[in-house]
């Protein structure tokens, strides 16, 4: 008898987009809350946001399960850096961390689309983006996820990144207002989901700044 | 001669002999199963057949079964590790009450668990072939969750498994509200299981319906749902259209 292929898929694409934009003194984070697999919608409510540690939000899209696994990881080695080193963990700290935990898993990847983002030990916004496997870059704006590919040539446009061969090095802090940055976050999603069927239900805008982490949301297309 | 023969104990899952271990495929299923929020707490159907293949082979499988005080868990897909599930969660229930805390698993830690367990499985590549519904109320607060069998969870206002998902989703989404009543709850129930019945291949018309609130849980007896079988479409099919089959 010939070896049996499986006939079921350790991964699925529960579909969703995130961004994240930072700022001078803010930081950006939005997702919307679709949760689908295939054709079919499971649930219009579900979170993509997690907050990993005071000043550091992490947005994840791709296959739930391993999404949950991955947020519960960080968020108990944060736990252990916090008993450990009696202080929170900087966003550029968390950063590392999670590129490490992904890659950790370099040969059954959690299939997770993130965008991390928080306020650096300055108080400046920043915002890192990583594929699924822990390649990761520090940069002004960014999204993931189903929408991804729409959304992100409009920040592109919006944002004018300065490019990365010039020198002296630029930031892509966007000089943005906050209240500018979260329009813009809100017109992206709004025309996402006009396109991406992955996309819609309802957006959910987290903002960090030096008075604390504030959460927004807005209806988007149930379609 | 193989010098470099690697020993491994009989029970790992390296090696060629490890694949006739694990799940390939289902055996014997269970179909859709489907709940809902309502005043009190949660509703919760199924039907009781488990199918092998496309005969119906068990005609009376409860595919509801309470877990603690708190919580009601439905499952649908292989019965036999919907059984060993139960096992588990037995032994979970069990250490709980040893504690003898006065403190007791809600839902939330009992799909929490569940989801672990699932997810872990997946992982070693040999799952638990199961959609499971998790429902239950614990001081005033009622939870409804699902996870699949590759650890797929969420919680919602109402849920359903397999078919339930294209056939009572919609139908649920359409007319849930908030503040349901016992007997408006019920009604939608059989609503969704009515569709599930007519539509769905492996579904029976013998079905129970779970409740579970503050007070506890309980389990209605077997029943069948009347069906209507004389719409015109129906009673001749081939009107429309001469000579079709």
């Amino acid at each position: 008898m010939p070896k049996q292929q499986a006939n079921w898929s350790p991964y699925d694409n529960n579909g969703g987009s995130c961004v994240a934009i930072a700022g001078a003194d803010y930081c950006v984070i939005a997702a919307d809350t679709r949760m689908s697999t295939g054709y079919n919608i499971l649930t219009r409510d579900y979170s993509k946001i997690c907050k990993l540690a005071d000043k550091c939000v992490m947005a994840s899209s791709g296959f739930q399960a391993d999404v949950k696994a991955l947020q519960k990881h960080l968020a108990a080695r944060h736990l252990i850096y916090q008993h450990q080193h009696n202080k929170q963990m900087s966003c550029p700290a968390m950063a590392q961390l999670l590129s490490n935990t992904l890659y950790y898993k370099r040969f059954f990847p959690y299939y997770s689309f993130n965008v991390l983002g928080g306020l650096d030990n300055e108080g400046k916004g920043c915002v890192f983006t990583y594929d699924a496997v822990g390649s990761y870059e520090k940069v002004g704006y960014s999204s993931q996820g189903s929408g991804s590919t729409l959304i992100m040539p409009f920040l592109d446009n919006q944002l004018k990144s300065p490019s990365p061969l010039l020198l002296p090095v630029q930031d892509a802090v966007t000089p943005l207002a906050e209240a500018e940055a979260v329009d813009l976050v809100k017109t992206v999603f709004a025309s996402a989901s006009e396109r991406d069927i992955y996309t819609g239900d309802k957006l959910e805008i987290v903002v960090i700044n030096a008075d604390g982490i504030r959460r927004e949301y807005m209806d988007l297309r149930k379609d | 001669m193989n010098f470099m023969a690697s020993k491994q104990p009989e029970n790992s899952l390296l090696g060629p002999e490890a694949d006739s271990q694990r799940t390939l495929y289902p055996y014997v299923t269970g179909t859709s199963v489907v709940a809902l929020k309502y005043k009190d707490g949660i509703l919760m159907a199924a039907d009781m057949g488990g199918s092998y293949g496309s005969t119906l082979r068990y005609k009376s499988v409860e595919r509801m079964k309470p877990i603690g005080k708190h919580s009601l868990l439905g499952a649908s897909g292989e019965i036999s590790d919907f059984q060993e599930i139960l096992r588990y969660l037995d032994e979970l229930i069990l250490y709980d009450n040893m504690w003898d805390d006065g403190n007791s698993l809600g839902p939330k830690e009992v799909h929490n668990y569940l989801t672990r367990v699932m997810y872990n499985r997946r992982n070693k590549f040999n799952p638990l072939w199961n959609s499971l519904v998790l429902g239950g109320v614990k001081n005033g607060q009622k939870y409804l969750g699902t996870v699949s069998m590759i650890g797929v969870n969420f919680e919602d206002n109402h849920v359903a498994t397999g078919f339930g998902n294209h056939l009572a989703r919609p139908i649920l989404r359409q007319e849930w509200h908030e503040n349901l009543s016992y007997e408006d709850g019920v009604r939608l129930l059989e609503k969704c299981m009515r569709v599930l019945l007519y539509r769905d291949r492996s579904a029976i018309n013998k079905l129970q319906i779970a409740k579970i609130t503050e007070e506890g849980m309980t389990i209605s007896q077997p029943y069948s749902l009347k069906t209507y079988w004389e719409f015109s479409a129906f009673a001749n099919p081939a009107q429309g259209a001469v000579g079709t089959w």
